[in-house]
């Protein structure tokens, strides 16, 4: 089978520079300049993966990034690993590997090929019909179709690339680098634009630049040598910047574009360590153009799908840009002019063509005169019905077109041949104009859809707008350019063109058998398998919207979002249906284009700095102390300090036996803290706040409940009067930023009249909490000269005081129901106070505890924590808090949501205290409670919230929200576990010290 | 993503900025004296226009203003940004 096919050397191909790659383990060669699938065949090898549902024979279809079959896995089970990349991009280097995907064992013999046996039982819809029923075996089921599906295989090791972003912000920005996007690039940057030209080729000059023939000329030169020139002046421009390798993934409102732009993937991997691999661009461009170009229709067929089988456009590129013939029996199959330039490219290089198909029965023009003069034979009015060859095309059935197209008349006739290119006309490439917000118009002449409506600043030139041929392209441009640019000349006037293209066509989206449509295998998706006939089994099952067959016959979903074939199924819809294309619209043209890698979207942003993280002031003494950590939202909290290998739970105990026994002291810091100041800022307090606010004195602290407008606890903390008119409020750690912004919301734009201001303090201050009953001896030794008394300094109020000269305020607040204080102190000294602390502790036995033996301490008190005992649907009423519920203040954000029908319910799910049957049975959080386990369905009373072992009151403890709660104290409730049952009690949720003796121990 | 001209810094990524919904409902000043449908009406019903919207954006990771945005919903186009407190464009 191996055989050379390069035929006459190509300039873009540098024969002095041999690379050996492998492909399925065999070791073949190519050129530098070769792509994978360029030198795949150069080798003679079509075959290169099996298609994803029927497991058929795959051959390489095209040259560019609309390759639906032609998707390889490089480097197997190595950590640079990477599944579906297309043959047709990969640019080859010394030690390449790729393998096939998609087929076991090997891609020449794969077993799963037998689903092309079975295919007449695997319709359309063929999962979701066989395994609805019976519900429960889904998991069985999908145990095997899991296995069996999916193309290639995920890397398992971690990627030792380097991957970035850039962002870019140009005047132009021109995607794509054909004729006319140089065209455009040069007119921009000559123009003063500061201009960026992105291409996802290698090369620039897009297919004009291997066009070689005397069929199409500018200015008397051949097209490809007139580009040229072109191409080397504008690399001389200094204010154009060109980016090959560069695909634009995404194009987004306001002319915000992502790109990928790709380093290091064509040279050998030992070169790339410590280079960056890849670049997400990120671009800002006042305005855009879009050359993206066209790509090559295929034609619907029987058993179009044969290796061997390519459009035409890519036999040309083969040939011209690679020097390499796909076969040696070439039949070219079209409806159109464009073969004909193939066939003119192929006849110069010398490569074998046996015979052109071509569905029209009329058809004259320059190029296909030149054909006929060198006697290649021409089947005018034919069409292909069938192909044969099964892991290549051996031979192809031709017969006659009845004059409606609707048929196929007079006698079968058999070609040989080993490849067969197909030409079905051009699709503009207008991918990135609709995700950008364009809206198409369908052209019925040519049957295409073409911008119509562009979003600002942006326009599509070439190809991707409709202009396909170079007279069509040229004579249009510099008209184009001067209006969007505005500018009041180009190089561009005067050109002239000559082109023998003829756009005559004749579009039959389903080509007509001599079979019934059942027994055939017309392929529209290639990749995922999807049918003719398929589609046509969507339309009888009832489905009718374009976007519900994509979803049922999975047209247009694979890694290539059907480049090639979406066109086609929307035809055979609007034909089956008799709706009109126009009228039908698209399926939704999403990002990316092409593929994204992850390590792209997140650039460098891995392992620690996967997310900002904020640190304490005191963070550094919490490492030393052998701390474990858990995140509060951004911050890095101070989980618990395990000491001499103790794993959590006993450290736990022990920190927080030490809290209530004599001594603990907490990293109180990341706690949110709101300066307010201004005249009405007791007012504004009021409104926020479900308490009042006007009576509390200068010095004094109080709780607060905050709500949102629909009643539920939003957020809460304790605010202390500094001044008249200054207090500081704390807000949970997490609720922070939120709680700022709602309050600056409410400011703003409901009460701009309150003179109120308020400032985030959280980062300006250190907290260094100290709880227990000989919290008070300690302070006051680190505070020497404030009285501690508990006239002077009763619980809930607060001191200005010095450390050392340092101003600090000391609040004299509990949220573990211990006699504790808070020492707020300038964030730089935090540390130095909380070391003094813990010296001056050291003789009652002061403990460092963290979050978590802060939570236990709280839920012994019956102390609920916004965002773990409640979620968004919990009022005060439900948490049993009436008390902090002002009944005299008229409004506060939430009050008149408190007396909804549905908030005042009794039934609603209410916070309770739950003690265990068994003291030393710890319940899960999250865990259900029911009241009747025999009842079916089980009704679900609530949840667990929080539990915990008390090592303070020696037993299990937890809070959770029961409907109608409130009224079952007392009551038994069951929660069942997965092997067992756990009898509770509902309780009060408060355990220790209802009486709150120890806050003034 | 859009660039959002902020009536007090200028203009500024999307990113900058939070969306805050409908624009001009405003507060009921005796939401005591509301029946459960009223209070509902001012509590949960939001337009959804496809077309000229106007809304409240707030420059989070600016300046931390509000402000009024009106963008036409079809296409993103922002046609004007005013003040809190100013009169709506009325073009």
């Amino acid at each position: 089978m191996t055989k050379n096919l390069r035929v006459k050397t190509s300039k873009f191909i540098d024969e002095t520079y041999k690379i050996s790659f492998k492909f399925n383990g065999t070791t073949y060669y190519g050129y530098k300049g070769d792509t994978l699938a360029s030198a795949l065949l150069a080798n003679n090898i079509h075959l290169v993966g099996r298609s994803f549902k029927y497991h058929r024979p795959r051959g390489i279809m095209t040259a560019g990034s609309e390759e639906p079959n032609a998707i390889v896995q490089l480097h197997n089970n190595t950590s640079r690993t990477e599944p579906n990349v297309r043959a047709t991009e990969i640019e080859i280097y010394e030690g390449l590997e790729a393998s096939s995907q998609n087929c076991w064992p090997s891609v020449n013999f794969d077993i799963g090929g037998i689903n092309n046996f079975l295919s007449p039982v695997l319709p359309a819809g063929f999962y979701y019909k066989t395994f609805m029923w019976p519900a429960n075996f889904w998991e069985k089921y999908e145990y095997f179709i899991r296995k069996s599906a999916g193309l290639g295989k995920s890397p398992t090791l971690p990627d030792p690339d380097i991957y970035e972003h850039r962002y870019i912000h140009c005047d132009v920005l021109i995607i794509g680098a054909g004729i006319s996007g140089i065209m455009a690039a040069k007119t921009a940057a000559r123009n003063g634009f500061k201009t960026l030209l992105v291409d996802e080729k290698p090369y620039l000059g897009g297919s004009t630049i291997y066009q070689n023939s005397e069929h199409f000329k500018i200015n008397n030169q051949i097209s490809s040598s007139w580009l040229e020139k072109e191409i080397n002046e504008i690399k001389k421009i200094e204010n154009l910047e060109i980016k090959t390798r560069t695909s634009v993934a995404a194009y987004h409102g306001y002319n915000f574009l992502l790109a990928k732009e790709n380093l290091t993937d064509h040279i050998p991997l030992e070169q790339r360590n410590n280079k960056t691999r890849q670049r997400l661009l990120k671009i800002r461009a006042k305005k855009v153009i879009t050359a993206t170009g066209s790509l090559e229709r295929p034609l619907i067929f029987d058993n179009n799908d044969r290796p061997g089988i390519l459009l035409s456009s890519a036999l040309e590129k083969y040939a011209n840009l690679f020097g390499v013939a796909c076969g040696e029996k070439n039949i070219l199959f079209t409806n159109n002019d464009s073969a004909y330039e193939t066939a003119i490219s192929l006849y110069q290089k010398g490569i074998n063509i046996e015979a052109i198909i071509d569905n029209r029965e009329e058809i004259d023009s320059k190029l296909i005169k030149e054909i006929e003069r060198n006697n290649i034979k021409i089947y005018k009015g034919y069409t292909v019905v069938d192909t044969s060859g099964y892991k290549r095309i051996s031979k192809i059935s031709i017969m006659q077109l009845s004059k409606d197209g609707q048929k196929v008349i007079g006698s079968k006739k058999s070609i040989s041949c080993d490849c067969l290119g197909i030409s079905g006309g051009w699709t503009p490439a207008v991918h990135l104009f609709t995700q950008s917000g364009g809206k198409l118009k369908f052209r019925d002449e040519d049957q295409v859809f073409i911008p119509d409506k562009y979003p600002l600043n942006q326009i599509s030139i070439g190809s991707c707008n409709g202009d396909f041929t170079l007279d069509e392209i040229l004579s249009n441009i510099h008209k184009t350019l001067k209006e969007f640019l505005n500018i009041k000349e180009t190089d561009y006037e005067n050109l002239e063109v000559y082109s023998s293209f003829n756009k005559s066509k004749r579009n039959i989206w389903l080509l007509p058998s001599d079979k019934l449509i059942g027994k055939t295998k017309p392929f529209v998706d290639y990749q995922n398998d999807a049918t003719a006939k398929d589609i046509k089994l969507a339309l009888r099952e009832g489905f009718r919207s374009i976007e519900h067959v994509k979803r049922y016959t999975t047209t247009g979903m694979g890694t290539d979002q059907g480049k090639l074939g979406n066109m086609h199924a929307l035809g055979i819809i609007s034909e089956t249906s008799g709706s009109k294309m126009g009228e039908l619209g698209t399926t939704t043209f999403r990002p990316p284009y092409t593929p994204l890698t992850f390590g792209t979207i997140v650039g460098r942003n891995v392992g620690e700095y996967f997310d900002v993280f904020r640190k304490t002031p005191i963070h550094d003494w919490h490492i030393e102390n052998k701390a474990e950590f858990e995140n509060v939202g951004q911050w890095k909290r101070a989980w618990y300090y395990p000491k001499d290998g103790e794993n959590m739970h006993d450290a736990v105990q022990r920190e927080s036996k030490a809290a209530r026994d004599s001594a603990g002291i907490l990293d109180a810091s990341t706690l949110g803290k709101i300066d307010i100041q201004g005249t009405d800022a007791s007012e504004f307090l009021n409104r926020v706040y479900t308490n009042a606010w006007s009576k509390l004195a200068i010095g004094k602290c109080r709780y607060g409940l905050m709500l949102n407008e629909d009643g539920m606890v939003y957020d809460d903390g304790v605010t202390t009067r500094l001044d008249e008119n200054h207090y500081i409020m704390t807000t949970t750690t997490g609720g922070a930023a939120t709680v700022l912004g709602k309050l600056e919301d409410y400011l703003q734009t409901e009460w701009p009249e309150l003179d109120v201001y308020l400032t985030s303090v959280t980062d300006h201050y250190a907290t260094v909490s100290v709880c227990g009953p000989n919290s008070k001896k300690i302070v006051s030794q680190v505070i020497p000269d404030l009285d501690f008394s508990d006239e002077n300094f009763p619980h809930m109020s607060f001191k200005n005081a010095k450390i050392s000269n340092i101003k600090c305020r000391v609040m004299r607040i509990s949220f573990t129901g211990e006699h504790s204080y808070e020492i707020n102190i300038q964030a730089n000294y935090g540390k130095s106070v909380w070391e003094k602390c813990m010296e001056v502790g050291k003789e009652f036995n002061i403990t460092p505890y963290g979050t978590e033996t802060m939570h236990l301490l709280r839920a012994e008190k019956g102390f609920i924590i916004v965002g773990q005992d409640t979620d968004a649907t919990m009022t005060p009423i439900d948490l049993q808090m009436d008390w902090i519920v002002s009944k005299k203040k008229y409004d506060f954000i939430g009050k008149r949501s408190l007396y909804r029908s549905d908030t005042i319910r009794e039934d609603r799910k209410q916070l309770v205290g739950l003690l265990t049957e068994n003291p030393n049975e710890v319940l899960e959080e999250g865990a259900q409670i029911v009241a009747d386990i025999k009842k079916t369905p089980i009704e679900m009373l609530g949840h667990v919230t929080s539990s915990y072992y008390s090592p303070n009151l020696k037993k299990s403890i937890a809070l959770g929200v029961v409907k109608g709660g409130k009224n079952m104290m007392g009551k038994k409730l069951v929660i069942p576990m997965e092997n067992k049952q756990i009898n509770v009690t509902v309780a009060d949720p408060v355990f220790l010290d209802k009486e709150n003796k120890r806050l003034n121990a | 993503m859009f660039i959002i001209n902020c009536p007090y810094c200028g203009k500024r990524e999307q990113s900058e900025f939070k969306a805050g919904g409908e624009a001009h409902i405003v507060r009921p000043k005796q939401p005591t004296e509301l029946s459960d449908d009223q209070w509902a009406e001012y509590l949960f019903m939001r337009k959804n226009i496809k077309g000229i919207q106007f809304e409240r954006w707030v420059h989070t990771h600016g300046c931390r203003k509000w402000f009024n945005v009106v963008r036409d919903t079809s296409n993103d186009v922002i046609k004007a940004v005013y003040k809190m407190g100013e009169k709506p464009p009325t073009k």
